[in-house]
């Protein structure tokens, strides 16, 4: 028996501990999922954590009606093959009227997401949200605890972060405060796929190369997942093999040419990359500290 | 990404060979401290820049803001790769902890880049807390200073055990040797009185990259390895504690009657199938019928790993209690003294209460004692009785934003720990406030032992075995009377020269007699402590045990150590005398060099005295740090005034009618 872990071995440690010690001290938890690869290998340790029992917090996916057919395919299986309590929530005011085809990507994701996420928290009262979001995937996460203070209005108060040490983490809220929980914080891209093969967990097969219908917009692919996606004047879908690295509303996702039908090619093709991973999410172009600023209103 | 690695993954076999290997790497957790002007988010860039671990994308943006915040010109600054925030990309200074990730084909690495000014000492401690590493940059332009010596404590404080100091900047000296070897005498100088048993120096220059990830070329006489290399492959001793098996219980799984689980890390040591343990604080034992980890039944489970227990009996057992072996247990009490780091705007006040949260159980806790503060930039000690202090006497009953300080804490019921010396996870914690639910403290229990000097074993399950022989038949063996010649005073005043003498003139007479000195205590049994005031007690607690043991064997013992505390010394007498409860080994005679200090300065034998006078010497007996002239010393003899033969005169005198048999 081999004493020191792996760094896999010590990830995978480190996220069960903080996701028992959110159900153990909290009232009323909830888990963000949002069926891309990071949300799917959260909800597989969230499984591991309670074994043999089951998952004693329900799962929340904010749909801003715009993901993929194949997202939308994929969560309908997971709920049933996890059996999980899946509450699915989209915000009222919005609903089939944003779009950020008329509304921009900007105002699409202030409504559909970040308000979207404030009012189901609200609705249910829920007081601490898993999210799958990672440090290395931008800057300003790079900064953000791993069990992150938000006031009532749900803000985001970097420059006054409660201090985080060892793996003592502080989970005292007063009523309509709440914390968002970060339990992949550590994790690389790298890592997830590491995992997601070592543990055979399920992902959405958009991450995987394939023919797909896609028009050239804003130097990247754009694919034409449904009937809503109106093209422009002497634009045609032409058939390209690509894949997404990211997943997220497909009007704003660009696919990347691939040719990775497997995770070790799409390791592959990541360790070749020049590219990060967010560089195919529209909404981080938007300004230089534009992440810092959607955080600071409630985005996660 | 290295060119390494992208020679390896060109085919698919090649991948998953690639795969296989990453999986197995090892973690190492650091941090980079080092203040505004040093070039730590350069250092940090660089490394990341120079392992090809920035995707272009990430590269145009920081181009594009080098050219608005960029105080360097042409150069792009590797510094925007890492400020994360925008008021730190305004301002161009870290305020918060970031992570970064980048793994070589070595080894993985997470990097905590810390801000080095003195009002972010408590996010320094926070980065601090997970690391087995402190990369510590000096600026070679100005070298040890007082805030390379703050970021030492705290890295010691919060128990990191490996320094790589980089010293930057070297291109801005003109790749002095001189100046480089200067800053690592000094540095060694002023680490001996902490905690760190490994210290590497490298000479570097972050913003052109010198001795980074790649050789520099422009400094020759250096021919040892790169700072990547050096983190590459410095043997880290685990963090993790892997002898006294600890086990908070975090969650109790019930899924249904038949199956009870206590979900948890394991905190320090190896759990075990079948292992006798006992439930604290209730006391109550049983044996681990089962263990789970993540990948499904195992027969032990390491440090670190989260598992699920179930026992073989059904004793009470919550979210809180800790799991440990019958035959070594954790101290189970309801206060101690800690090391406070305070971390919050609103002072702590004395008797004021706080929620603790320790390993897994939340509970009030009570502030009940200031015993001193810590100054950070000197590792001075402050007490509330210092004379210095008077002038600010309400504020010794109070800490401040960032204040260190040592403290005895009460809780409500007790608690099962170790000191954080020993074991990270069961020795920290945190004080949470009660209305506002801040974060305002973190705490680093202390050894009992040391804090309370009493001689009483650590584990409860030690006892005295009787020796057959009775010390007369030894003295009858031996034709003397054990004792132990205490020679205390500054630096200088002749303690080793008189010890040596002595030694000479008892063997002559046919006594058995043993000198204990810094040569063969400080370098052998001793040589994991520094000069804090704490490794200084442990330092004298541990000579007279060891006078102690020559005195039972029969034999006169003289040390020559400053031993500048009285509550030291006064230990040390009880150690070896006795107590009123405990019988002694040996007579105590405490001889008192009271050579005055302008003598002793001039002197100055080792060279001391000079060093503490310009500052590289911070803590220095005489100078700096107080010495604690003895109250009732059997002997005291000015050296001024007596020759060293006079001197030796005196004591062997004195010590004739100890020794003989009567």
């Amino acid at each position: 028996m081999q004493y020191t872990l792996t760094h896999l071995q010590q990830l995978e440690a480190e996220a069960i501990h903080i996701i028992r010690e959110v159900a153990a001290e909290f009232q009323n938890p909830v888990m963000l999922y949002s069926i891309g690869k990071d949300s799917g290998v959260m909800l597989h340790l969230a499984k591991k954590a309670f074994l043999p029992g089951k998952i004693p917090f329900p799962l929340m996916h904010v749909d801003t009606q715009w993901k993929f057919q194949d997202m939308y395919r994929f969560r309908a299986r997971m709920a049933e093959e996890y059996k999980l309590d899946l509450r699915v929530w989209t915000n009222p005011d919005g609903k089939d009227k944003v779009s950020p085809l008329t509304h921009g990507s900007e105002k699409h994701t202030q409504i559909m997401k970040t308000e979207a996420l404030k009012q189901a928290l609200d609705h249910y009262e829920f007081d601490a949200a898993f999210g799958g979001a990672r440090r290395d995937e931008e800057k300003s996460r790079a900064k953000e605890r791993v069990f992150s203070f938000r006031n009532k209005f749900h803000q985001w108060d970097p420059k006054n972060q409660r201090p985080e040490l060892w793996n003592v983490y502080n989970t005292r809220v007063n009523k309509g405060e709440s914390i968002r929980v970060f339990p992949l914080s550590n994790w690389t891209e790298l890592d997830v796929w590491l995992y997601v093969m070592r543990e055979n967990i399920p992902v959405v097969p958009l991450y995987f190369a394939k023919e797909r219908p896609v028009v050239k917009r804003g130097g990247t692919w754009i694919m034409v997942d449904d009937d809503r996606l109106p093209l422009e004047p002497g634009e045609t879908p032409v058939m390209k093999k690509v894949r997404f690295r990211t997943l997220g509303c497909y009007p704003l996702s660009g696919a990347v040419e691939s040719e990775a039908e497997t995770i070790e090619e799409i390791v592959q093709e990541m360790l070749l990359s020049t590219t990060s991973e967010r560089q195919g999410r529209l909404i981080d172009y938007d300004g230089a500290a534009t992440m810092e600023e959607k955080k600071k209103e409630g985005y996660f | 990404m290295s060119n390494k690695i992208i020679d390896n993954i060109d085919t698919i076999e090649g991948v998953a060979a690639y795969l296989k290997q990453h999986e197995e790497k090892d973690l190492l957790r650091l941090l980079t401290c080092g203040s505004v002007d040093d070039g730590k988010s350069t250092l940090i860039g660089r490394l990341l820049y120079d392992s090809h671990m920035i995707y272009e994308d990430q590269l145009a943006a920081v181009m594009k803001d080098s050219k608005v915040h960029c105080p360097t010109g042409d150069d792009f600054d590797p510094a925007l790769l890492t400020d994360g925030l925008k008021a730190e990309r305004e301002q161009g200074i870290t305020i918060d902890v970031a992570y970064r990730y980048f793994s070589t084909d070595k080894r993985k690495f997470i990097i905590a880049d810390c801000p080095g000014h003195e009002q972010y000492t408590r996010n320094m401690a926070t980065g601090a807390s997970n690391c087995s590493l402190a990369v510590i940059l000096i600026d070679a332009r100005y070298g040890v200073i007082t805030q390379t010596c703050r970021h030492s404590f705290i890295c010691s404080l919060l128990g990191i055990k490996h320094a790589a100091v980089a010293v930057n900047k070297m291109d801005l000296v003109g790749w002095d040797e001189q100046v480089f070897n200067k800053i690592v005498r000094d540095y060694k100088e002023m680490a001996a009185r902490l905690g760190f048993t490994d210290i590497h120096f490298i000479p570097v220059s972050a913003l052109k990259g010198d001795n980074v990830v790649n050789p520099s070329e422009n400094m020759p006489w250096y021919d040892d390895v790169t700072l990547l290399h050096h983190l590459e492959h410095v043997n880290v001793t685990a963090t993790e504690n892997l002898i006294d098996m600890r086990y908070p219980v975090q969650y109790v799984i019930r899924p249904d009657l038949n199956f009870r689980g206590y979900a948890g890390t394991v905190a320090s040591g190896v759990l075990r199938k079948g292992a006798q343990v006992m439930a604290l604080p209730s006391r109550k034992t049983s044996r681990i019928a089962s263990i789970s980890g993540p990948g499904g039944a195992l027969d032990e489970a390491p440090a670190g790993l989260a598992a699920v227990v179930t026992l073989e009996d059904e004793i009470d057992v919550s979210r809180g209690d800790m799991l440990a072996p019958v035959d070594n247990l954790p101290h189970v009490e309801h206060e101690f003294e800690a090391m406070l780091v305070w971390m919050h705007d609103t002072p702590a006040e004395l008797g004021a209460s706080y929620q603790l949260k320790h390993s897994t159980r939340t509970l009030p806790a009570v502030l009940t004692d200031i015993r001193y503060r810590v100054d950070v930039n000197t590792m001075r000690k402050i007490k509330p009785d210092d004379p210095a202090e008077s002038a600010n006497a309400a504020k010794v009953k109070e800490l401040q934003l960032n204040d260190i300080a040592r403290c005895h804490v009460t809780l409500h019921r007790p608690i099962a720990f170790d000191p954080y010396q020993r074991n990270r996870h069961t020795g920290a914690f945190i004080l949470v406030d009660r209305i506002t639910h801040a974060t305002v403290a973190a705490g680093m229990i202390l050894d009992r032992i040391v804090a309370d000097s009493k001689r009483e074993p650590v584990s409860r399950n030690i006892s005295h075995s009787r020796s057959l022989v009775k010390p007369a038949q030894r003295q009858a063996l031996l034709g003397q009377k054990p004792c132990t010649v205490w020679l205390t005073g500054l630096s200088g005043s002749g303690k080793s020269t008189i010890a040596r003498e002595m030694e000479k003139h008892l063997i002559e007479q046919g006594r058995l007699c043993m000198v204990l000195d810094g040569d063969n205590i400080r370098h052998g049994l001793n040589r994991d402590l520094g000069f804090s005031a704490e490794d200084r007690s442990e330092n004298i607690r541990r000579i007279a045990e060891v006078a102690r043991l020559f005195n039972e064997a029969g034999v006169i013992v003289i040390t020559a150590f400053i031993s500048p505390y009285r509550k030291d010394r006064q230990s040390a007498r009880e150690i070896i005398a006795g107590t009123a409860e405990a019988a002694g080994a040996g007579e105590f005679v405490e001889v008192w060099l009271k050579t005055a200090l302008e003598v002793c300065q001039k002197r100055d034998p080792k060279g001391l005295y000079a060093k503490a006078g310009s500052g590289a010497i911070v803590a220095f007996t005489g100078v700096t740090d107080p010495y604690e002239e003895p109250m009732h010393a059997e002997l005291a003899i000015d050296t001024a005034e007596k020759s060293v033969e006079d001197s030796v005169a005196v004591i062997l005198d004195d010590l004739a009618k100890r020794i003989v048999i009567k």
